[in-house]
């Protein structure tokens, strides 16, 4: 063997050892100390990192959680209460049981319903358009249809309809994280509590003009008639601004608003369809 | 060679139809609806309701801070209603309606068309009565006047700058104004130079227009300090930075005001405003407004009552023609599409152009292709690729840092992109969202 190759052995064996040394001393003096559970709690999050539950990521929210005291504030939307259970065992916390949640666009001015006035012709997206002007029909409060939330939406969890022009949610893909809702410049889509089978009772629309200037723009509009108001057995509906909201935490599902909204903007989906009762005849008295 | 500002700007066709159009009285309106919001700054607050009587040159809506003015009613009449309608956005804004009736001025307002040339008020007593009376920069802009003649602490204006420029094609408002009200205006800029207490002023004239250079320049020997500068016809010029660029050869820095190379820019209406409110007592209320458009029968400037809906002009110029595309409040490269008929004349309303359907249409979008021609033809020297993707990605850290800002928003970039890439929409967008977080941090 020759000496050059010993020599070459020595000296790189000496710089290994050196380099060791340094590097394990540097790594001792800037150890971060991190809590194990913070990559417990990680692991246990859906890693969709959609900032749903309010935070920069699930690395994120996973420190938060091992931070706070009470899971109460603290909520992964997409993972659900499983994920919210599994989370508080690593923790030994209790977890808080939340009712899901899913998305829903507040608006049914489809063309149909709400004629164009006028055409948009700048670059098609929804913030710019509302930054704008107040969008192609006369109802100013109404969806665009340029599909903001669409992009926002990392779930594939919504379509633009191509007759309608205007989003839909697909319930069942939707997990509530809120990016539409921060998309949306009209502030159209609102979380509302997930029911049994995806069935619906909502007010789609957000007009706040008065009844007339409103039906005018869409056939469809709220005119705050307040006829859902007394009909609400359940104190479900308020009425501000001209316009009807149904809270969908005290919603019960009766149906009873839908049947007397005269405008049909009260919208029922998912439920199976009405029996159509006999119609009974009035008996009226004969006039004398 | 003739002056110019140094960097940038395009030379789109001029298409001046109506530049031998005397200025005309428009018949009056029927009604008119007078919004409260005509300028930049806070709204003015009603001070008439429903059922009142008003006179023309009534205030009708009281500035209510030091960066707003005064509303006054431009026709007789009764209010029927205060109440929101649609301005050009779409979006319901306040306003007071008024059913007309005959057309009785209040008695203080000098009807008579004398020239009055002896200037009897001092410098403040000139901005108070240019507030009282309701002026605002009449090029577009509807900055207070008053607020601009009254400079920071510590800074001098030196040189007044007026600008007769109207680099907007197809305008033709400022350039009639000119020609005929050339001496009341020469008499405007004294006044606005007694209020601020400068002993020049320069008019800034682009040589498109060699008649208006020619009258004000034989004019203006009559009076001390004022002088004319013909300027090469570029677009841009008309934009304040750009004007003292061209005229004065200074640079305002970036995010200064035009006082810090000490110049103060007023267009040429509204120093005949100015003069009309201290000589005559006629606060403002009409304004020259340019009907015009290749389709237009009669393209015409017309002397417009603050309020009169959009389609009496269109009647008065013969008419919608019927292959109109689009409606544009302003000239076509800063003008704004308007969405229906009712909307009023403003304050800034300095003309209304209808665009042949195949004219006005969007091209379809391509790939940018890094031509660069945005960043060459930009007269701020931005890049305005640059800021679109930006923009588009809401990276508004880095939008700032590169001086988003500035943007002056005249869309010689989208203009002269061969990708028809909609760059201003963007950078708007962009500027809005920026100078929102701005004002945020400054709380």
């Amino acid at each position: 063997m020759s000496i050059t190759v010993v020599y070459t052995i020595v000296t790189l064996a000496v710089i290994g050892a050196a380099a060791a040394v340094i590097l394990y001393f540097v790594a001792q003096k800037f150890k971060v100390h991190e809590d194990p559970r913070i990559d417990e709690v990680d692991e246990a999050l859906p890693g969709a990192n959609c900032g749903g539950c309010g935070y920069a990521g699930c690395r994120a929210f996973a420190e938060a959680c091992v931070k706070a005291s009470d899971l109460g504030d603290l909520n992964c939307p997409v993972g659900g209460n499983d994920t919210m259970n599994e989370v508080a065992s690593i923790l030994g916390l209790e977890a808080v049981k939340k009712d899901p949640r899913v998305a829903y666009i507040r608006c049914n001015g489809t063309c149909n319903n709400r004629p164009k006035t006028s055409s948009f012709d700048g670059a098609t997206t929804c913030a710019i358009a509302s930054s704008v002007y107040s969008g192609e029909t006369n109802c100013q409060y109404g969806c665009l249809g340029f599909g903001d939330c669409f992009d926002a939406c990392d779930f594939d969890a919504i379509v633009m309809h191509p007759e309608t022009g205007i989003p839909e949610i697909i319930d069942d893909k939707c997990v509530a994280c809120g990016a539409c809702v921060d998309a949306c410049p009209k502030s159209l889509i609102e979380l509302r509590k997930k029911m049994p089978k995806n069935r619906k009772v909502v007010v789609s629309c957000r007009n706040q003009d008065k009844g007339g200037v409103a039906r005018k723009a869409c056939s469809v509009a709220c005119i705050g008639c307040s006829k859902c108001l007394k009909e609400c057995p359940f104190d479900a509906i308020t009425i501000e601004n001209n316009l009807a909201y149904i809270d969908s935490d005290k919603c019960k599902l009766c149906r009873k608003c839908v049947a007397v909204c005269p405008t049909g903007a009260i919208i029922e989906e998912n439920f199976p369809p009405r029996k159509v009762k006999p119609e009974v005849k009035k008996e009226t008295e004969p006039v004398k | 060679m003739l002056k110019t500002f140094k960097i940038g700007g395009v030379h789109p066709p001029e298409n001046k139809l109506s530049s031998d159009k005397t200025i005309e009285a428009l018949p009056l309106p029927k009604t008119v609806f007078i919004p409260v919001a005509q300028h930049i700054g806070a709204p003015s607050a009603p001070v008439v309701k429903k059922g009142d009587t008003v006179k023309v040159g009534q205030v009708i809506a009281q500035s209510s801070s030091f960066v707003s003015t005064n509303i006054h009613s431009s026709v007789s009449g009764k209010v029927t209603k205060v109440d929101f309608s649609a301005d050009s956005s779409g979006y319901p804004k306040q306003g007071i309606f008024i059913a007309v009736d005959g057309d009785e001025w209040l008695d203080e307002i000098d009807r008579s068309e004398d020239l009055v040339k002896e200037i009897s008020l001092d410098g403040p007593e000139i901005v108070k009565k240019i507030q009282e009376a309701g002026i605002v920069g009449l090029g577009g802009a509807t900055f207070p006047t008053h607020v601009k003649l009254v400079p920071p602490k510590g800074m001098k204006a030196e040189v007044l700058l007026i600008n007769g420029v109207e680099c907007e094609p197809y305008l033709t408002s400022d350039h009639r104004l000119m020609l005929e009200k050339a001496d009341e205006i020469l008499v405007g800029i004294q006044l606005l130079m007694k209020a601020m207490n400068v002993e020049k002023a320069v008019i800034g004239i682009e040589n498109n227009k060699p008649d208006a250079i020619k009258l004000l320049g034989e004019k203006c020997k009559n009076y001390k300090g004022i002088g004319i500068q013909a300027l090469k016809v570029q677009y841009p010029q008309g934009g304040e930075k750009q004007l003292i660029n061209a005229v004065t050869g200074k640079e305002v820095p970036s995010g200064g005001l035009p006082i810090a190379v000490g110049a103060v820019v007023s267009n040429v209406g509204t120093a005949f405003a100015v003069y009309e409110a201290i000589q005559k007592n006629k606060p403002l209320f009409e304004r020259v407004v340019t009907v015009t458009g290749k389709g237009v029968e009669k393209p015409s400037n017309f002397m417009v009552r603050i309020g009169t809906a959009t389609s009496e002009l269109i009647e008065a110029a013969g008419g919608l023609p019927e292959n109109t595309g689009k409606i544009i409040s302003g000239g076509p490269m800063m003008g704004r599409a308007i969405a229906s008929l009712d909307v009023p004349v403003t304050k800034g309303t300095s003309g209304l152009l209808l665009m042949p359907a195949e004219e006005s249409k969007r091209e379809e979008i391509q790939p940018c292709i890094r031509c660069s021609r945005c960043t060459s033809v930009c007269p701020m020297g931005l890049e305005p690729y640059l800021l679109m993707t930006l923009g588009e990605k809401q990276i508004f850290d880095r939008a700032e840092s590169e001086r988003i800002m500035d943007c002056i928003e005249c869309g010689s970039c989208s203009y002269t992109c061969p990708s028809n890439r909609p760059l201003l929409d963007y950078i708007r967008f962009g500027k809005g969202k920026v100078g929102a977080i701005m004002r945020s941090r400054k709380k």
